[in-house]
């Protein structure tokens, strides 16, 4: 039944794939403008130069069916930016980091989220719970771009305990990646912490916590083995978002504090209009989501079984 | 009391839990490899991630200061002046339009191989070559005999009028006697490049592994958005003359990131100033603002009727309010502009008319809009950017009170703005050009019928005339017939509406480093660069 499951998802990520590498492809040619577009009017003969050497020249057509042609052979050509480079080169060099960014804040959000969110829960309307939960609040309606800015000016500027910006190669060693980590952590941390709170605060007051502490079970036992497995499936489905909402404020973190991923690029490459790193970007970022959303969706099952019958 | 111990127990867990990620964070945390302590590293926050570092295809100003660590064309800047030196020509002979440049004989690339006159021929056929496809290659190919036609496709290699005289003796002749010849051979679009790795790496040539240069730095590590760092080029002629031995180019697309990092000490030199920081900076050493050869400016779409009439345009460009726009907006130590040339050595600027409300408001009558009644609905088209839109706003609220006239804004993004103006879609869009070298031929060759910058479809045949005049002409005589040509363009046709010349900013401490000087190319070689004892 699982391996079923499975199987029947991955298929469904090829049409799934050739769907936004198709739509993508048309709203990225029918945005204004093109790569070599400049505050100077480049002569036409320079123009042509550049579109025929990149291509640009062909019908569309023929250069989406080149384009999908050379995709399945695994060549995803060469950046119009960044130019003669393959995009791939990017790819290999800065995901790495990102993953690595968005692993370590995603880790952190759960760990620290859940433990506030269930804390808060137990003292309810204590000065705790208020405490912890302003502090949510807060993570929730800061944006990053203000979060990582005053982070810096604290704990770089004034205080001088970590660099202001960078990533493990730099020159301040693996300390840089604190402060990028933190903030990228800070809205999910915020967010998990709140929805477990609810869950959790549904879950003491159910029947059958009554029941256990009936039975004279000791509370750990109960907040261990009964309360936690039952809060956490809403927080389980809440981590499809999460994956989609950590990729896309990397980029903003990324900026702040220049680590060197592959969020930035995304963002610039729509800007220069950088063609073939944008579709890269695409379809990387539509597998990685892809597959996040499946692991959800596996994690789901084996919490709760029964939701194998409903996907 | 069973309560409270698996809450404290909880809080130990969260505590506990806290600790984690920190301690593993510790454990990363092994310090980096900084240089040792007599070794000099001089560390640059350079804008924007460099596209490439391949002069022929390079366009942009971070790619412009890595370029001039690891290449060095016939000529190099002298770091005062920003003029032509010597650099791997030593000497050279100008014969009007023919040039013949002797190469220095100990010139040679990182890897030991000689650099030869016909390494200069075949490094300026490869820009000008269609299917290298580079973006710069209209430059050599506007002063070259023979090049436009190479690059275009039209003509071939064999006429462009490149030669190699002998082993060292480069020769190459221009299309009439421009003076600016020699400065712009430093630009990278005249660099000599190592056509035999190029030949052997294709595009990957220019990749930290492969690299081969003749610049003062050699390129030895490349990791996208990081770093680029270039360490000290043991075979260059005038190492004597290098005093740093590793150059290292941070990008940073952040301002106010690239800011702190030099108010921390963690980078040496920082290429630009965040807006809001400029007053907070009045009076410090360290920040440098500098003219820059460089013009804001509107410009009309004289394809519309409205603007057809010199008497509407003639009532805007007088009703600006230049100065108090500079004084109170901008306050960077900007000055206002009455001309599209910004001030330079040789060239005096033209017959200014300063603004005066009461003639503008005249203008406008005569235009039929009296006291501003029935004016078109206008728009200034900018593109997305909290500076413009400023400026815009000052604008808009100038003409509005001087003229009584309402003024549209709109904003658009940076490329699809480019093409509404590229397309004459706008009424008056703003625009900025920064000059590619000393010499006003650099603004006002862009707005000959068909220019570069002629996105107001300014087609005047007095001015190309007189442009394509003083292309054949020198000295003075040249300079009046540049000067005469503007004015026609600026006073008489008023074609644009010059706003005010851009500065640079920049933070450096001259009391730890020397031979770094403000220039107005913004220029800043690194031969001769030492730091203070």
């Amino acid at each position: 039944m699982m391996r079923q499951f499975i199987i029947r998802r991955l298929l469904g990520v090829i049409p799934t794939l050739l769907v936004i590498i198709t739509v993508s492809f048309l709203i990225i040619r029918l945005a204004p403008g093109g790569p070599f577009l400049a505050e100077r009017n480049l002569p036409e003969a320079v123009v042509k130069n550049l579109e025929h050497k990149y291509g640009l020249d062909k019908p569309l057509v023929v250069q989406y069916f080149t384009y999908v042609g050379n995709i399945i052979t695994g060549d995803f050509g060469v950046s119009l930016q960044y130019l003669d480079r393959d995009v791939t080169y990017f790819i290999k060099k800065n995901l790495p980091v990102s993953a690595l960014l968005g692993s370590l804040a995603l880790s952190i959000s759960l760990i620290l989220g859940l433990s506030m969110g269930i804390t808060s829960a137990l003292k309810q309307n204590t000065w705790v719970d208020h405490m912890l939960m302003s502090f949510a609040t807060i993570g929730i309606s800061v944006p990053l771009f203000v979060v990582g800015p005053i982070l810096m000016y604290i704990f770089a500027m004034k205080l001088q305990w970590l660099p202001t910006s960078g990533w493990i190669g730099g020159r301040n060693g693996s300390l840089a990646m604190i402060l990028p980590i933190v903030t990228l952590s800070f809205p999910f941390t915020a967010n998990i912490a709140r929805l477990s709170r609810a869950s959790v605060l549904e879950v003491v007051h159910s029947d059958f916590i009554r029941t256990a502490r009936a039975k004279g079970l000791s509370s750990l036992r109960i907040v261990w083995g009964h309360i936690i497995r039952a809060s956490i499936t809403p927080v389980v489905s809440y981590l499809g978002p999460v994956f989609a909402g950590v990729i896309t404020s990397s980029v903003v973190v990324e900026t702040i504090f220049r680590v060197p991923g592959l969020g930035v690029f995304f963002v610039q490459s729509s800007f220069n209009r950088d063609y073939t790193l944008i579709m890269a970007l695409v379809i990387v970022y539509s597998v990685i989501l892809i597959f996040a959303n499946l692991i959800v969706d596996i994690l789901y099952v084996i919490i709760d079984p029964r939701t194998l019958k409903r996907i | 009391m069973k309560k409270s111990l698996y809450i404290n127990k909880t809080i130990k867990m969260v505590v506990m839990t806290l600790f984690i990620p920190l301690m593993m964070l510790m454990v990363f945390s092994c310090g980096g490899e900084g240089a040792s302590d007599d070794e000099v590293e001089f560390i640059i926050a350079n804008g924007t991630e460099p596209s490439t570092i391949d002069p022929h295809k390079a366009t942009g100003v971070p790619e412009h200061k890595i370029i001039m660590a690891l290449f060095e064309g016939l000529v190099r800047n002298n770091p005062k002046t920003t003029r032509a030196e010597a650099g791997v020509a030593t000497s050279w002979e100008i014969d009007e339009t023919i040039y013949t440049m002797h190469l220095r004989k100990d010139a040679v690339w990182s890897d030991g191989v000689a650099i030869t006159a016909e390494t200069v021929r075949d490094s300026w056929l490869r820009i000008l070559n269609p299917e290298t496809a580079s973006s710069y290659a209209w430059f050599p190919a506007m002063l070259i005999k023979g090049a436009q036609a190479y690059n275009s496709g039209e003509g071939s290699a064999e006429d462009v009028a490149v030669r190699v005289i002998d082993t060292n003796t480069f020769q190459f002749e221009t299309v009439g006697p421009m003076p600016y010849v020699l400065d712009a051979l430093s630009h990278y679009s005249f660099a000599i490049v190592p056509m035999h790795t190029i030949k052997e790496h294709g595009d990957d040539w220019i990749l930290p592994e492969f690299f081969v240069g003749n610049g003062p730095f050699v390129l030895t590590e490349w990791n996208p958005r990081e770093v680029l760092t270039a360490t000290k080029n043991e075979k260059y002629w005038d190492k004597k003359n290098v005093f740093i031995d590793t150059i290292v180019f941070i990008p940073i697309d952040d301002d106010n990131t690239m800011f702190n990092m030099y108010e921390n000490n963690e980078v040496d030199w920082s290429v630009n100033i965040p807006q809001a920081q400029i007053e907070n900076l009045e009076g410090r050493a360290d920040a440098h603002i500098s003219q820059q050869l460089a013009t804001y400016y509107y410009q009309f779409n004289l394809e519309n009727p409205l603007f057809q009439d010199i008497n509407v345009r003639k009532a805007l460009a007088l009703s600006i309010g230049r100065e108090q726009l500079t004084g109170s907006v901008l306050k960077g130590g900007q000055k206002a502009a009455y001309s599209i040339v910004p001030p330079m050595d040789g060239y005096s600027p033209i017959e200014s008319i300063k603004e005066d409300d009461a003639l503008a408001k005249q203008f406008l009558a005569d235009a039929g809009y009296p006291n501003g009644e029935g004016f078109p609905d206008t728009t200034v088209l900018y593109n997305t950017s909290e500076g413009h839109k400023q400026i815009a706003e000052y604008i808009q609220q100038r003409w509005k009170d001087v003229l009584n006239i309402d003024i549209n804004l709109e904003n658009k993004e940076w490329k699809t703005f480019l093409v509404a103006r590229r397309d004459n879609d706008f009424d008056i869009a703003r625009g900025g050009w920064v000059g590619d070298y000393l010499d006003p031929n650099t603004f006002l060759d862009m707005f000959i019928t068909g220019g570069g910058l002629n996105d107001p479809a300014y087609a005047s045949t007095t001015y190309d005339d007189l442009i394509n005049k003083a292309a054949k002409s020198e000295g003075s005589a040249r300079m009046s017939i540049l000067r005469e040509a503007e004015t026609l363009l600026i006073n008489e046709d008023v074609a644009v509406i010059p706003i005010y010349f851009y500065v640079k900013f920049n933070m450096i401490d001259l009391d730890k480093w020397d031979g770094w000087y403000s220039n107005t190319l913004d220029t800043h070689p690194y031969v001769g660069m030492k730091m203070k004892k």
